[in-house]
Parts: C-alpha cells; sequence; structure tokens
C-alpha cells in the first residue's frame, strides 16, 4: 500500500456502497476515519508504511451502516464516489463523505486481506 | 599530661598467622626498646610508637612476605637488639643507592649553563670597560649617540638578566640519562657566538687600539641583541615547543592495570619520560602491593595439577606436547574456582564497609568531644579551668584514644596499615583539628588510596627511576613507541599515540530557523 511519488499507484480495491442513516437532523455512516496530508503518518497504527498520508478507517459502531455493508477496522479509502480520497487533507476527506445532498455514498477501500487472497487464488 | 596512658587501643603490626606473630611481637618489642624506649607491655597488645614505617614508602611489600620470612630463615631472626633485620637491609641499600651517584651529577649542567651565562653576560661590558682602562686618553669622545647607546645596553642587559633568572635559573627537578639535546645546543650556540665576539675584537679592537669608541659600543650593543634573539630561540625550543598537544601517552601501571592517558606535545623520549612521571606522582593511586594476588586459598586448586615426567632422554619433542595436554586437560577440568573469588570479593566488600561504617562513627563520636575555645566569650572562658584549655597537639591526643581501634582494624581490613603510622594519623587529626575540619574531611585521607605524592617524605636525594626503550632515549616521540618507566617492584609502560587530525567544518544556523509545528492526529466520525 505504499506508493512512488509520481507512479501510478496500484491496489486491489472492494467495492462497498453505504447508505446513510438518518440520526435526527445528520446523515450518519457509521465510523470515523483518520489520517490525512496535514496529519502526522507515524501515529497511524493501520498502516503498514508510516509514511503514508492515506485517509484510513479507524473505528466502526457496530451495527451501524458501515458495519452492514461490510467495511471493516483499519481499510484504507482509496475512493468516495469517484473523488480521490488518497491525496487529501483530512478535512477535505470529512466533507467528501458527509455530503447532505447524498445519500449513498460509493467507497473503494483496500485491506491487505484482498491482495493476500488474490494472489491465493491466482496461484 | 600523660601521653602514653592513651594509646591503650591500638597495635602496630598486623598479623596474618599465628606463628609469625610471636617472632614479630618480640622483634617489635626489642627494636622499640632500642629507639625511644617507650614500649610497654599490655596483656593484650603490643604498643610501639613508630617514627616512621619500616620501608619506603613507595615499594612496601606486603605482610605475607612476613609470614614466610618468620617460617623459613634460620639464620636472621632478629630477636637481638644488635642484629640486623632483613628489612633493615633492604632500607639500607635502598637509602644508599639513592644516595651516592645523585649527588654530583644533578648540579653539573645548570652550573655549567650558569657560568656560561654569567660569562655571555659580563663580555658586553668587558667591551666597553677595556678600552677605557687600557687607552683612554686616546679614544675619541663620543656625546649623545654613545649615551643612548648606553642607555639602551643596560636596559637590554637588565631585560636579559631578568628574563634568564625567570627562564632557566630554576632548581632542576630530574636528571635524564642522556644529554638533553636542545640545551646543549644551546649552550654550545651560546659559547661559540660570545667566542667569535671576544675573537673579533681581540683582533680588531685590541691589536691596533681602536679609537672610535662609538664603533666599540655599537659591536657591544650588537652582542647584546644577538644574545636576546639566542634567549628568544631557547625560549621557543625549551619552553613553547612541547606545549601544544600532540600525542597521546598511554601510560599503565605493570603490577595492577591503573591506566592513565595524557596529552603532550612534540618531545623527546626523556622528557616525556620526566613529565609522565611528574604527573604519576599526583595522578595514579598509591601502588599497594598487598592489594595485587588472589588469595592463596583460591589459586591453589588450580596450582594442584598433575605432573609428568618423562622417562627417557630424547624425548625433547613429546614434552611439548605433554605439556599441551596438560594444560588442555588443566582447562577442562571442571574448577569452581571463580565461584570462590566472586564470593570472597563480596565478602571482602562487606567486611570492609563495615569495618568503614564502625570508624565513620567512631570518628565523629570523637570530633564531638572537642570544640574550638571562643575567644569572644568572656562569660565562658573565665569558667575554664586554665589546665582544660589545649593546643592542638593534646587535644588530638585526646580524642584519638577511642577511634583507635576503629581506624587501625579499618586500615587492616584495606591493606593500607604499612602506610599510616599511628604518629603520622596523629598529626593528620591535628592538622584537621587546627583548620576546623569535619569528621569526614579528616577521613579522606583514609577512605580512598590517594596518589603517591601524599606518602612522600621528604627525600633530598630523591626517586630512581630507570628508563627502558628499544629507541635511544633522545629520539623524540612518534607513533608506536612503547618504553618503560622502572622502578624496584613495579614499572609503567607507556604507548605513544599521535592525536588525530581534526576536520572542523563549518555550519551556520539561521536563528530564525527554529520552527515547530504540532504533529496532529485527529480522527472524524462521519
Amino acid at each position: 500500500m505504499s506508493f512512488i511519488p509520481g507512479q501510478p499507484v496500484t491496489a486491489v480495491v472492494q467495492r462497498i456502497e453505504i447508505r446513510k442513516l438518518r440520526q435526527g437532523e445528520h446523515l450518519i455512516l457509521g465510523f470515523s476515519i483518520g489520517g490525512g496530508i496535514d496529519q502526522d503518518p507515524g501515529q497511524n497504527p493501520f498502516s503498514e508504511d508510516k509514511s503514508d498520508k492515506g485517509i484510513y478507517v479507524t473505528r466502526v459502531t457496530p451495527e451501524g451502516p458501515a458495519e452492514v455493508a461490510g467495511l471493516m477496522m483499519g481499510d484504507k479509502v482509496m475512493q468516495v464516489n469517484g473523488w480521490d480520497m488518497t491525496m487529501v487533507t483530512h478535512d477535505q476527506a470529512r466533507k467528501r463523505l458527509t455530503k447532505k445532498n447524498e445519500d449513498v455514498v460509493r467507497l473503494l477501500v483496500t485491506r491487505k486481506s484482498l491482495e493476500q487472497a488474490v494472489r491465493h487464488s491466482m496461484m | 599530661m600523660d601521653n602514653e596512658s592513651q594509646y591503650s587501643g591500638y597495635s602496630y603490626k598486623s598479623s596474618h598467622s599465628r606463628s609469625s606473630r610471636k617472632h614479630r611481637d618480640r622483634r617489635d618489642r626489642h627494636r622499640s626498646k632500642s629507639r625511644d624506649g617507650s614500649s610497654r607491655g599490655d596483656k593484650s597488645v603490643t604498643i610501639q610508637a613508630p617514627g616512621e614505617p619500616l620501608l619506603d614508602a613507595e615499594s612496601t611489600r606486603g605482610d605475607d612476605r612476613d609470614d614466610n620470612w618468620g617460617e623459613n630463615t634460620t639464620v636472621v631472626t632478629g630477636t637481638s637488639e644488635h642484629s640486623v633485620s632483613n628489612e633493615d637491609l633492604t632500607r639500607v641499600s635502598k637509602e644508599l643507592e639513592e644516595s651516592s651517584p645523585l649527588e654530583c651529577k644533578r648540579f653539573l649542567g645548570p652550573v655549567l649553563g650558569g657560568c656560561l651565562g654569567l660569562f655571555a653576560l659580563v663580555t658586553p661590558l668587558a667591551f666597553l670597560v677595556l678600552p677605557q682602562l687600557l687607552w683612554r686618553e686616546a679614544l675619541e669622545p663620543c656625546g649623545t649617540p654613545c649615551e643612548g647607546l648606553y642607555v639602551s645596553l643596560a636596559f637590554k642587559l637588565l631585560v636579559l638578566l631578568i628574563s634568564s633568572w625567570a627562564l632557566f635559573l630554576r632548581p632542576p627537578h630530574a636528571t635524564l640519562p642522556r644529554f638533553f639535546i636542545f640545551r646543549c645546543l644551546l649552550m654550545v650556540l651560546v659559547f661559540l657566538f660570545v667566542a667569535s665576539y671576544w675573537l673579533f675584537y681581540g683582533v680588531r679592537v685590541l691589536e691596533p687600539r681602536e679609537r672610535d669608541y662609538r664603533g666599540i659600543v655599537e659591536y657591544a650593543a650588537s652582542l647584546v641583541d644577538a644574545l636576546l634573539f639566542i634567549q628568544y630561540l631557547a625560549l621557543v625550543l625549551l619552553e613553547v615547543r612541547h606545549l601544544q598537544p600532540a600525542f597521546c601517552l598511554k601510560v599503565v601501571r605493570a603490577t595492577d592495570g591503573a591506566s592513565r592517558f595524557y596529552n603532550v606535545g612534540h618531545l623527546s623520549i626523556q622528557r616525556a619520560a620526566v613529565w609522565v612521571l611528574d604527573q604519576y606522582y599526583s595522578d595514579f593511586p598509591v601502588y599497594n602491593p598487598a592489594l595485587l594476588n588472589l588469595p592463596k586459598s583460591i589459586l591453589s586448586k588450580k596450582m594442584s595439577g598433575f605432573k609428568v615426567y618423562s622417562l627417557d632422554e630424547n624425548s625433547t619433542n613429546n614434552s611439548t606436547s605433554q605439556s599441551r595436554a596438560m594444560i588442555a586437560a588443566a582447562a577442562r577440568r571442571r574448577d569452581n574456582s571463580h565461584n570462590e573469588y566472586y564470593y570472597e570479593e563480596a565478602e571482602m566488600d562487606r567486611r570492609c564497609r563495615k569495618r568503614k561504617a564502625r570508624l565513620v562513627v567512631a570518628v565523629e563520636e570523637a570530633f564531638t568531644h572537642i570544640k574550638r575555645l571562643q575567644d569572644d566569650d568572656p562569660a565562658a572562658s573565665s569558667h575554664k579551668h586554665p589546665r582544660e584549655v589545649m593546643d592542638p597537639r593534646e587535644a588530638a591526643q585526646a580524642i584519638f584514644a577511642p577511634m583507635a581501634r576503629a581506624m587501625q582494624k579499618y586500615l587492616r581490613t584495606t591493606r593500607q596499615q604499612p602506610y599510616h603510622s599511628m604518629e603520622s594519623i596523629l598529626t593528620h587529626l591535628q592538622f584537621c583539628i587546627t583548620h576546623n575540619m569535619t569528621p569526614k574531611a579528616f577521613l579522606e585521607r583514609y577512605v580512598s588510596p590517594g596518589p603517591t605524592m601524599q606518602y612522600q617524605r621528604e627525600h633530598g636525594r630523591g626517586r630512581q627511576w630507570t628508563l627502558v626503550s628499544e629507541e635511544p632515549v633522545t629520539s623524540a616521540l612518534r607513533q608506536g613507541l612503547v618504553f618503560s618507566l622502572r622502578r624496584l617492584d613495579f614499572s609503567l609502560v607507556v604507548t605513544v599515540q599521535p592525536l588525530p587530525f581534526l576536520r572542523i567544518g563549518e555550519e551556520f544556523i539561521d536563528p530564525k530557523s527554529h520552527k515547530f509545528v504540532m504533529r496532529l492526529q485527529s480522527e472524524t466520525s462521519v
């Protein structure tokens, strides 16, 4: 999941579609994110490469829409509704996820087990 | 005041084995009787008031030597007043060797240099005075320029005199085995110089009776200038050149491994040896032969190996293999002497610390018994009985008795008793009382072995050291040189290494460049 600047990033991703849940006047997705290009990457417990400044899922509320859709803790969010999440600030990421006029967010997430699964299936 | 009744708790000599104690006690009593007659036979201790330790402070031998002495010798017993014991013999021979050759040789060099210097200083005055004495009437009078030259000559001579006194007229503190090359060079230079001036003077001035007095005065002034320059050369060669450090000397004492590192400049081997010895006397802890060896109880197990006898005559090549086999077998054999050593060390430490604790308590208590009489306290001083006021010596003797036993036991445990006689302890106590020292300050002399300087007695004859080196001792220091300084029973091995060449770069830091940011790690729930 590390990247070389200037080279295209390749990753095995999973498509997750989350329907936002209405709670009062907020639309919640049911997970928390951490990371961003303005944050300190060394303190990210989920990343393999400690210079990775991507957006990671740090917590998933149980029985929330994200868990139901299959999001897991430690996933790295690569795209949200087509918008890139690998080079955004923390606030930009939050904004992309919490747009009020969207009901559904389609995420592309990657995790280590995906890559291993692909490798196993190829062998 | 009866001084001797205070000494009841103190016995001078410790004893390791019981059989030699008898000999030693008898010997002590006889010797003390012959010396100062103050011995006193108590029921439990032998009291002796020794004036000085029996052996030279630097090369003492431990008490285990005394054990063997008492049991093996049959001829010299030392039990009568008129016999000379082994220790006396070694002491006398040591004093002899230190006395004879050094007296004359020590002063030869400085005397020669002094004569030469005096000769050189008197020469310009002689140049000026001789024409006046011999052919005054024929001289041309010389007015103001001559007077200016006189004044400058006088001041230059004064400067030469003062700086010679400051730099060269010092009592020498070492004699070197070979000539000190720079000093010889300079003396030869001065001699040749002055001699050539005299030669020219004799040929050009005295013979034809030169009448131009101003020329003579200028001639004398030029000599003084040249002497000043030679003195400058001497200053640089003898004093300044070796100030900048260039080599690192590692000095290791061969007997117990005490080592130090020193930085010196460009010196010859003999001068470096003198310098190292100067530092040795004040840096290294005193050499104590009693602390050297492992106790015999631990080593004896290793020593009892099996002996190999070869029975045929031409077995020279077999003997080496057999000895190797023996050594290998001894090494493989399982021995626990390291265990014993470890426990013995721990036990020794514990004992030492216990004795030290007792000593500290005893000394603290003893010091509380006296206090300084306050002069500005008229009420108290008038109440004091005149007999109770003591001078430091009496005060020291008064408080010595309660701590004497603890002190003696402690010194015996740390094997320091040859270095501290009772007299020296009393003197030190008196010194501490006089200068208002605390008990801890009094004890600092005994709890750690001080440098050798602390134990020196005044010796007009000097210490004899032998410089052992593979290179001639006047050669300069360079990398990889090894020489050693030997004394009778130990030696110092000195290794020379050059100091590394330093390449120092520069990095400029703008004071405004010190800026910091917070490390963020936020988590947002969406």
